[in-house]
């Protein structure tokens, strides 16, 4: 739409500080709401692992052990959601997708996609572009603690410059895919891709 | 890439212009506003739309609402609460007449949505103004010829904050296949017969279905309501992938 209605009567009640640049049609907030398609899992570390998968192989499988002693590092970014929420220099620790792939005796990515599978049956898909180079981690630990289950624990994906579901909660499983596929919020009308900077929130954004 | 390659492209779902048809005082927190789209292609129940404010200088906000109305009706209801300090909630509220524009896209969503085809008893259970996309599942139920099984617990902190309690209390009327509930949390009348504090895992079990049912759920409320009703369900033993949970907030709007 070119011209804009402007809604008669309607004044922002924010921006009055020098408020850091939003992507389009996001507010800031400063707590950390919960958005998930069903319950929460009741997941105990003793019974965890996570995996790396490429075809029928596993390239990896570790343990909640194995995967605390994998190298850590700890990144401060905004996460964007799609519910509109944005929510500033939040601080997660976990282990980069460069260094799992380096553990796993990969130079490159095998494929040019990857679908995430959590408990619960959540699935969301990612290009590989979109994990290397130090843009995403599989984070087990927020603002210094343990992730609280209602949150992704005992561990999500972080992917922050996508739209917050990309980031998936409960991460159990990687998959390699050679072509696309969508998941699950994929499947239910979200964006294939998910850039706020260009508000692709629904499917043909 | 290859045309073969080429995801599926479907259209984007644009931006309109509704106008608004009513405004119904609901609670002394909550209106209904009733929208006339230009254009609906239809919708499901348990869908929403984002609206869009703009303001004399350019600054936007966007927020999603609830459809509350059910997809037979060709206008479209939306339910808004009042959030303290909420710039959309209370432009919604207090700014907003009949007869003006109001940017809207929709309808949103493909997983919180209820298929009647399902056949599968209905529990809904609302926290608040969580009841705003169940109701549009309720409306669309009593629009039905042969209704479905459905039970609704609706947690509330006092009578007086009861969303469509008149029509609610109308729809079990004559329907012994609909069961309501209302959960009181803070003020409760003295002879008040119903259920008193929050919802609890016994009145879960007693006012939802057997698991042999194979009931379907829908929960709907502030995060914390949902993270504790979900969780009484599962330990209920009902099938985690059968209960559809939808967050309202804290989110300071």
């Amino acid at each position: 739409m070119d011209q804009p209605v402007v809604s008669r009567g309607f004044r922002s009640k924010r921006r009055t500080s020098g408020a850091a640049e939003l992507p389009p049609g996001q507010y800031l907030t400063t707590d950390f709401p919960v958005l998930s398609a069903g319950p929460t899992p009741d997941i105990r570390v003793a019974d965890w692992n996570i995996s790396l998968q490429l075809g029928g192989t596993l390239l990896g499988r570790w343990t909640w052990d194995e995967f605390e002693a994998l190298p850590q590092t700890t990144i401060k970014t905004d996460i964007h959601c799609v519910t509109k929420w944005t929510k500033l220099k939040t601080v997660w620790q976990g282990v980069t997708f460069d260094d799992l792939l380096r553990v796993v005796g990969l130079d490159a990515p095998p494929n040019a996609f990857i679908m995430a599978h959590c408990d619960g049956g959540y699935t969301t898909n990612l290009p590989l572009a979109d994990l290397i180079g130090g843009r995403a981690m599989i984070a087990t630990r927020y603002e210094g603690l343990p992730l609280a289950p209602a949150h992704g624990g005992p561990a999500r994906l972080l992917v922050p410059h996508l739209y917050f579901w990309k980031s998936a909660k409960w991460l159990r499983r990687l998959r390699f895919m050679p072509k696309d596929e969508p998941g699950f919020w994929e499947s239910r009308g979200y964006h294939n891709y998910g850039d706020p900077w260009r508000e692709q929130r629904y499917d043909g954004d | 890439m290859t045309a073969i390659d080429a995801p599926q492209l479907r259209s984007r779902i644009e931006w309109q212009i509704g106008r608004v048809q009513a405004i119904v005082a609901e609670t002394s927190r909550v209106k209904s506003i009733v929208l006339q789209p230009t254009r609906w292609p239809g919708h499901r129940p348990g869908q929403h739309v984002d609206i869009r404010l703009t303001a004399d200088g350019g600054y936007r906000a966007e927020r999603s609402y609830s459809i509350a109305s059910p997809p037979a009706e060709h206008l479209i209801t939306l339910t808004v609460e009042r959030i303290e300090d909420g710039e959309v909630s209370s432009y919604l509220l207090d700014e907003l007449q009949i007869g003006d524009p109001l940017e809207f896209r929709g309808p949103i969503g493909g997983h919180f949505i209820w298929n009647q085809a399902a056949n599968r008893p209905l529990c809904l259970v609302a926290g608040g103004s969580g009841i705003t996309p169940l109701m549009a599942m309720l409306r669309h139920r009593r629009a039905s010829r042969d209704p479905i099984p459905a039970s609704l617990i609706y947690s509330v902190r006092s009578l007086d904050d009861i969303i469509y309690r008149d029509e609610l209390d109308a729809m079990t009327d004559g329907d012994a296949d609909l069961r309501l509930v209302y959960a009181l949390t803070r003020a409760c009348p003295g002879n008040w017969s119903g259920h008193r504090g929050r919802i609890d895992q016994l009145l879960l079990a007693e006012s939802s279905f057997a698991r042999e049912e194979n009931p379907l759920f829908f929960v709907c409320g502030p995060t914390g309501f949902v993270e504790s009703i979900s969780s009484k369900l599962v330990k209920l033993g009902f099938d985690p992938l059968a209960i559809k949970t939808e967050r309202f907030g804290p989110s300071g709007e």
